[in-house]
């Protein structure tokens, strides 16, 4: 009889346990804890902000370090703070040409910007369907977004030599940017162009619109957001140029030759003041750029309320 | 002088994308002004590729499209004054339910005053004013396709053009919006060419049924016409309903023919529209699922049936109002009664029982 209810108790036991492994299945997690979060939460936290250090580390040494007093060398510890070295970076022309560059840099980013925005939307209408060569023309651009860029740059500074063309920054250079960021431009277009909905373009049709006004009052109001994306890339791209612009550039440097120059000559903080100020430039396009996207992505309201 | 007529003529016309084969295979059909016409077919068949032939979104390979006494292949949408309304809608996502409707008054150059004013007429029309503002993305799917059938309909076109327009709806608003769709039609008093693939929508809304298979037209007639006398085994299985048989003719006798099959006496049909059956001919006939009647065996049949056909009862399913019985009545294909409810459940079948399957002899139709 005890035996039958011993019996019964074990199948009784069974039935539990498998009600409880069949039970939530987040109860089970790869590693449990009293409590709180899983240990793999720590770890993983600790590799993110290693990652994170590993990323900004450098640059906010340069940022710290740019904000020294007139005694401030070029390594740690931080001697004082104040702004001197930015005052000094604008007055004194020892230090080089720095206003001239960075107008230049910013003149060549907007040209190669307006380029890349242009040609990559073109590329991206002209992709829309297959047409006799296509493949050939895309590995082509890749072509040029893997060449290694000193070389690259080196070509073309050849090439104009053996043209008789002159080497400046806004012809030679101009164009071995542009090997650069159209392929950019354009493969960012594609992953915008596929989700495009073509039957959007064909609604313009039916409703009478012209090719003309098919692309200005639908295509680009559409990928607005994406375009500016491509812009953000040819910006970037360019204002930070280095490699295919240093046998390109011709007599006048462009910010960030300027800048390698200047580590070779220049042994005060104004060097860090100089990379603070480019940063801050940075940041602003890219906050800029971003801002807009999420302002036409708010005033469209979002597809993920429904 | 506007020409407002919106009869559709198609005359020949072919399609083809890679020269070899053709996928719309030469077509002829007429469509009466402010009818409602329904294309159906398995994917594939070619329905939506002519509906975009008509709407001037690709141009036929042969063959002529005459709307309203006008050949119209290759003039624009516009030219044509047809209007199409896309399968996913295709509403402009960057504007407003409002600038989306006013969008084909836009481009024509119409003063902002003056396309709002319009637009908000027709929005009222469609019963969407308090959504005016609005983005697409921000509307539910019969919402939206409210605002694509306004869209289309500001134009004033002479034909609208719906490209499986109830296929992105959930079961209940399609038959909701399938009511708005034909009081639409009748109020603006146009030509509306449907592309579906639900037989039943076809048949609620149509004037005109037209039945495709691999580009060509397997019949074409009122939806009465093609689901109760359905041409040809194709029709009669598409649309459903049908019970479709098969077997050698064993003797014409004047008025009727009888065919050769599992019933100990064949089954004796009418003649009706096909006057050239001889002995030996290979026939399908079409027998309704609701003419069927299932008696026991032994039992005596309904009067006006001459023929019975033993079979087993495979599944019984319980549909509402009636019973769908399926049986094992002929070896190749499906046969089904729809069995009244009540009637079914007086003397319920279980499965496996045998029964015999009967009809009046009337009812059986000589398929092509």
């Amino acid at each position: 009889m005890s035996a039958v209810l011993a019996d019964m108790s074990k199948t009784e036991r069974a039935k539990t346990e498998t009600s409880k492994t069949i039970a939530p299945a987040t109860s089970k997690a790869i590693a449990p804890s009293k409590g709180g979060r899983p240990w793999t939460f720590y770890v993983l936290a600790a590799l993110f902000v290693a990652y994170v250090l590993a990323l900004y580390g450098p640059m906010f040494c340069i940022y710290i370090l740019s904000f020294q007093d007139i005694r401030g060398g070029l390594v740690f510890p931080m001697k004082g703070h104040s702004l001197h070295w930015f005052v000094d970076l604008f007055t004194q022309v020892r230090t080089g040409d720095v206003k001239g560059s960075f107008d230049r840099s910013i003149k060549l980013a907007v040209i190669v910007t307006i380029i890349t925005v242009v040609v990559s939307f073109l590329a991206g209408l002209g992709f829309r369907r297959r047409f006799r060569g296509d493949t050939i023309v895309f590995y082509m651009m890749i072509g040029s977004l893997v060449a290694p860029g000193l070389v690259l740059g080196l070509g073309t500074g050849l090439l104009f030599q053996a043209l008789g063309l002159n080497a400046s920054w806004y012809t030679s250079a101009l164009g071995a940017q542009l090997s650069w960021t159209l392929p950019f431009g354009v493969l960012v277009m594609f992953a915008v162009m596929s989700r495009f909905n073509h039957a959007w373009e064909e609604a313009a049709y039916d409703l009478g619109a012209s090719r003309w006004q098919s692309i200005w009052l639908v295509m680009i109001p559409v990928l607005a957001p994406g375009l500016i994306a491509v812009a953000l890339f040819g910006f970037t791209l360019s204002y930070d140029e280095f490699a295919r612009s240093l046998q390109t550039a011709g007599s006048l440097n462009t910010l960030p030759l300027e800048i390698w120059s200047m580590t070779l000559n220049v042994t005060s903080p104004s060097l860090y003041a100089l990379g603070t100020v480019t940063t801050i430039v940075s940041f602003i396009v890219i906050g800029a750029s971003l801002g807009t996207i999420v302002l036409i992505q708010k005033k469209r309201g979002s597809r993920a309320k429904r | 002088m506007k020409n407002d007529r919106g009869d559709i003529e198609l005359a020949g016309v072919c399609k083809s994308f890679d020269g070899v084969t053709n996928v719309v295979d030469g077509v002829n059909l007429e469509i009466a002004d402010g009818a409602y016409c329904c294309f159906i077919g398995p994917s594939g068949c070619g329905k939506t590729t002519i509906l975009r032939m008509i709407a001037g979104h690709e141009d036929p390979t042969a063959g002529e499209i005459v709307i309203g006494g006008q050949n119209v292949v290759g003039l624009a949408p516009v030219q044509r004054r047809t209007a199409m309304m896309f399968q996913s809608y295709a509403l402009f996502p960057h504007l407003t339910v409002r600038e989306n409707i006013a969008f084909a008054l836009r481009v024509r150059g119409q003063s902002k005053a003056d396309r709002l004013r319009a637009a908000d007429a027709m929005i009222e029309k469609v019963r969407l004013t308090s959504f005016a503002d609005r983005l697409p993305a921000q509307l539910s799917g019969g919402q939206q396709q409210r605002v694509a059938l306004a869209r289309a309909a500001i134009t004033e076109p002479r034909v609208l053009l719906l490209d499986e327009p109830l296929s992105a709806l959930d079961e209940q608003l399609r038959v909701q919006m399938r009511q708005e769709l034909r009081r639409m039609q009748q109020e603006l008093g146009i030509t509306f060419i449907h592309v579906t693939h639900t037989q039943l929508e076809a048949i609620a809304l149509a004037d005109l049924v037209v039945v495709m298979e691999q580009g060509r037209i397997k019949q074409a007639g009122p939806a009465r016409e093609v689901y109760a006398h359905p041409r040809d085994r194709y029709v009669a299985e598409f649309m459903g309903g049908q019970n479709v048989l098969s077997g050698r003719v064993e003797k014409v006798n004047g008025a009727s023919f009888t065919l050769a099959q599992a019933a100990p006496d064949g089954i004796e049909v009418p003649l009706q529209a096909r006057p050239t059956v001889s002995v030996g001919d290979k026939v399908d006939i079409a027998v309704r699922r609701d003419d069927v009647a299932l008696v026991r065996p032994g039992k005596e049949l309904p009067p006006g049936c001459t023929t019975s056909l033993p079979s087993r009862v495979l599944a019984i399913e319980y549909q509402g109002y009636f019973v769908k019985v399926m049986l094992d009545t002929v070896p190749d294909d499906e046969f089904v009664a729809y069995v009244p409810e009540k009637a079914f459940f007086a003397d319920p079948f279980t499965v496996g029982d045998v029964v015999m399957a009967t009809w009046a002899t009337g009812s059986a139709l000589p398929l092509a």
